[in-house]
């Protein structure tokens, strides 16, 4: 009985009410330091590396040759055409509706090749490579709508985007830059 | 008259007892989504605007490289020609394999297929320097990469 009594008269409590302050240090020093920054991007699978780049025996009516010189002037397949009309060029060179002798056989055939300047600001090159993904992005979509009834996106599941990706494969070759002639 | 005969018997005070609580359950959102930063930027870097964007999944699988002008501070030393930056410092294009091996020896060796190399490169760059990048990379056999971008508007 003495003892339990002696034990209840040591209870010692640590005093808690600092504890809320020590928390706001922290918080503050977290929130701080905090960067919640999100890093968003062009996703790109660069070509594996061989000392001499192999020529790609591709006909050329299935090569959608895309070149973009160091004032960052664009020349597709021959032809000048603006930034802004690329899209809808690959779109219907890659899916080909009329079936036109010049365009891709198949989408399945069809190869972008890129070709870059040195001096080609990095700005142009990924406005070129986003409007080129956005082609794909855009055949893709159409495709899984008219499949699954459903828009392409990147957490569908994994065997519907194979199915769309293996029908419409994204083929993006970029060949090394040529100097510029001076 | 009867409000007041009510009122009299509370007490006004708020109970602030739950106040640590709540304060600490922010403090663990803060620490479990805060990323220490590591490397100090030491180049300009203002990324190109794009639209057809994916966002990086695990920050620990991503392995940053920096192109840009150097900063107005190191111009003295490092010139304005744009530069390579690894970590926090300025490098040559032949310091990218050591500057990869560094990272993936912090990634278990079942995830080192699933590292990516974001690529934070200036838009007024030519593409010269990033093309001698993307080559080293390529010869590390990092063949996936992202070139970061801001989200359009339109």
């Amino acid at each position: 009985m003495a003892k339990q009594t002696a034990r209840q008269r040591l209870r010692n409590e640590i005093n808690a009410g600092s504890m809320a302050d020590i928390a706001f240090l922290l918080l503050i020093f977290f929130l701080v330091t905090t960067t919640i920054v999100e890093d968003k991007g062009l996703k790109v699978r660069l070509p594996p590396w061989t000392p001499d780049a192999p020529i790609a025996d591709v006909s050329s009516r299935n090569v959608f040759t895309v070149l973009v010189n160091a004032d960052d002037e664009l020349l597709v397949r021959g032809e000048q055409i603006p930034i802004t009309a690329l899209k809808d060029y690959a779109k219907e060179f890659i899916a080909n509706p009329k079936r036109k002798a010049e365009f891709a056989k198949k989408p399945t055939k069809a190869v972008i090749s890129l070709q870059n300047d040195r001096s080609t600001s990095y700005e142009m090159y990924v406005a070129v490579y986003n409007e080129l993904k956005a082609a794909y992005n855009e055949l893709w979509n159409d495709l899984a709508q008219l499949r699954y009834g459903k828009p392409y996106s990147e957490d569908m599941p994994l065997a519907m985007k194979k199915a769309i990706r293996s029908e419409i494969p994204l083929v993006i070759s970029e060949a090394d830059p040529f100097q510029a002639e001076n | 008259m009867a409000f007041t005969k009510k009122r009299g018997n509370t007490s006004p005070e708020v109970s602030t007892a739950s106040l640590p609580d709540i304060i600490f359950m922010l403090l663990f959102f803060f620490m479990v989504v805060t990323v220490l930063r590591d490397a100090e930027l030491k180049v300009k870097v203002n990324t190109p605007q794009a639209t057809e964007l994916t966002k990086l999944e695990e920050k620990s699988l991503v392995n940053y490289l920096y192109i840009g002008r150097p900063l107005e501070r190191y111009h003295s030393l490092y010139g304005t020609k744009p530069r390579l930056q690894l970590g926090d410092k300025f490098s040559s294009v032949k310091d990218i394999p050591l500057f990869l091996e560094k990272h993936k020896i912090k990634v278990p060796e079942n995830r080192h297929g699933q590292i990516t190399s974001s690529l934070r490169v200036d838009g007024e760059v030519t593409m010269g320097v990033v093309q001698d990048v993307k080559t080293e990379l390529r010869k590390s056999n990092q063949l996936k990469v992202n070139y970061s971008a801001k989200k359009r508007a339109d």
